[in-house]
């Protein structure tokens, strides 16, 4: 039995249904983000495991134990809120000590582990400081440490990052799986940002519109992408429409240029439409792969480490990325060019 | 720029004299009890008439239950509806103007025609006499809360006091209350300064309260109404002070920006 399992959950706010059909079972130790765009449901989700929500139907268990109706004050759940939540009126000790503290710990317990946590968080010269003293950043991480001083058995976060700037949201996610693994805490992290969740998780559930598009290790999320949803969400993919010639060989046309992809495709006849995904990266300008495409460069864009060419085949537009490096040469825009991937670059959408 | 600053010092010289003239006026008719001599007689029989202690007091007695039952009324109320009920904080919106719409005077005949019967015990009297005041400040006191409600994280802070293990009386009382501490401090003040000179429902319930002290004494003295005035608005500018003074350094102010 997994430590965490959500079994058919379902809720619903009047008409509207928020999350449907997820099934989840999630290993001791392991970090899971749900990964979607606002309103999918994520959120909604999370919010039922920590108690703060109750399903409309569905069961969700804990080490085996029935926490499906459970308080959320009796669930022994560490969570962590965009907005910091942090006690104005207390200490960063006292909002670290709360949580002890309500479960009647002794003082020098308290005190001890308020120590190991302000330690393990690097603002060990801080305890006295109120939050208002203190950046967002700093905040975040006494939040985190507030979670755990509870020893909770899951640790929950919602979109702990989205309201910090991007090097400390770097940081501070790296300072974040660090914990995690030297504590081994069963971690759910709810994003929409999907470099964070290929960064930090076990495993990913990509969420569209209340269910579950796919569950899978990052690798599986960003590489095989089950629909077409995951795959416009996880990355960036070019998505281009394509006319079947063979599709036991796996031959299809874009804009009238023929290419092969690795697998064949099964039970759609010659001649029809199907969508192929590309991925920039995937796409080159120098001579590799076995296919080819033949077009003219329309833009190009210096994204720092990449630089992204888009290339117009004839109503298709192509974007591929080249790493950036001093030496790169760069077609002038408006050259023909050719673009070259291997056989596995191209997937068939669903 | 210079025509400007002229008309800004002229329209502040006007507010300064309509405000502080009539004050003055009466801060030196109070002044004039003795026959051609200005002199502080009217505060000291003010302050020998053993009336005014003990009808101050009494009204200082009623504000304190009134504030005690209005915050433990208000404060449980509006913090549910923030948290769960949001849609009906308009209609709470209305249910608390309503004492600015119904006079007091409907208010107080109501209480009596209601609890008459009840008034043998004299305690009755002034618990109808505190409710009536938790009715009539209740505008104040919800308005007060409801701001210092709006201006933090409810649903947040109490989420995370959950997940902590809390319950709810432990949230209400460390959590959500010492945050409400300055706008509780102006519901409480504001409340103060309504019951301190309330007439109507003291009158009319017969309780010996400061509000017809007052009335009392302008219909009989002519300088002693004016002292007392004095002394009233000195009463509330320093209970402004004490909120000024006793909200200060509130932890929550600004954000420091910063790279960790």
């Amino acid at each position: 039995m997994a430590f965490l399992e959500l079994n058919n959950i379902r809720k619903e706010f009047g008409r509207f249904v928020a999350v449907e059909a997820f099934n989840l079972q999630v290993e001791r130790g392991e970090f899971v983000s749900f990964l979607g765009p606002s309103g999918c449901g994520k959120t909604t989700t999370l919010r039922m495991i920590a108690g703060f929500e109750l399903p409309t139907t569905g069961q969700i268990t804990i080490d085996g134990q029935e926490m499906t109706y459970t308080r959320p004050n009796a669930r022994n759940i560490g969570m962590v809120f965009q907005s910091y939540a942090l006690f104005p009126n207390m200490t960063v000790a006292g909002n670290i000590g709360f949580g002890l503290k309500v479960a009647g710990k002794a003082a020098a317990e308290i005190k001890e582990r308020v120590a190991e946590m302000l330690q393990l968080i690097g603002l060990a010269d801080l305890g006295e400081r109120y939050p208002y003293q203190l950046s967002g950043g700093q905040q975040q991480r006494v939040a985190l440490a507030r979670a755990l001083a509870i020893r909770p058995q899951l640790l929950l976060l919602d979109e702990p990052l989205s309201a910090l700037d991007a090097k400390i949201r770097m940081n501070l996610r790296n300072e974040i799986r660090s914990i995690q693994r030297q504590l081994g805490i069963t971690t759910i992290y709810v994003t929409h940002d999907q470099e964070e969740a290929l960064s930090l998780s076990d495993r990913i559930v990509v969420m569209s519109a209340g269910r579950m598009e796919q569950v899978g290790s990052p690798f599986e999320i960003y590489n095989f992408p089950q629909t077409r949803f995951v795959a416009s969400f996880v990355g960036t993919l070019n998505i281009v429409p394509a006319t079947v010639v063979n599709g036991a060989r796996g031959e299809v046309q874009i804009d009238g240029q023929q290419i092969t992809l690795a697998a064949g495709i099964d039970g759609v006849p010659n001649g029809a439409q199907v969508t192929v995904a590309l991925r920039p990266e995937a796409l080159s300008l120098s001579e590799s792969g076995a296919n080819r495409l033949v077009g003219h460069v329309e833009n190009i864009a210096f994204l720092g480490s990449i630089v992204r060419i888009y290339i117009r085949l004839d109503e298709t537009l192509l974007s591929l990325d080249e790493f950036n490096n001093p030496h790169l040469t760069l077609p002038a825009i408006g050259a023909a060019t050719t673009i070259y991937f291997p056989l596995e670059a191209g997937l068939i959408l669903p | 720029m210079r025509v400007t600053r002229f008309w800004s010092w002229f329209w502040i010289a006007l507010g300064v004299l309509y405000f502080f003239l009539p004050l003055y006026a009466t801060f030196q008719f109070s002044l004039k009890a003795q026959r051609d001599t200005l002199s502080f007689l009217a505060y000291q029989n003010v302050l020998n008439d053993p009336k005014f202690a003990e009808t101050f007091l009494f009204s200082l007695q009623m504000a304190v239950w009134t504030i005690l039952v209005g915050v433990v009324l208000v404060v449980p109320t509006v913090y549910w509806v923030h948290l769960r009920l949001p849609a009906v904080r308009p209609y709470m919106e209305l249910v608390t103007l309503m004492p600015f719409v119904i006079p007091a005077v409907v208010l107080v005949f109501g209480l009596i025609r209601t609890y008459a019967p009840l008034f043998t015990w004299t305690w009755m009297g002034r618990a109808v006499l505190v409710a009536g005041y938790v009715v009539l400040s209740l505008p104040y006191m919800y308005r007060s809360v409801d701001a210092g409600l709006r201006a933090m994280d409810v649903r947040s802070l109490t989420e995370a006091a959950q997940s902590l293990g809390a319950s709810w009386p432990t949230i209400l009382w460390r959590i959500i209350l010492p945050n409400l501490r300055t706008a509780l401090l102006s519901g409480a003040f504001l409340t103060l300064a309504i019951v301190i000179g309330e007439f109507t429902l003291a009158s009319l319930l017969a309780q010996p309260a400061f509000g017809p002290y007052l009335a009392l004494m302008g219909q009989n003295r002519a300088y002693e109404p004016a002292a007392l005035a004095i002394m009233s608005f000195a009463l509330t500018w320093a209970a402004m002070g004490l909120i000024q003074w006793l909200g200060r350094g509130r932890p929550g102010g600004s954000q420091l920006s910063g790279t960790h």
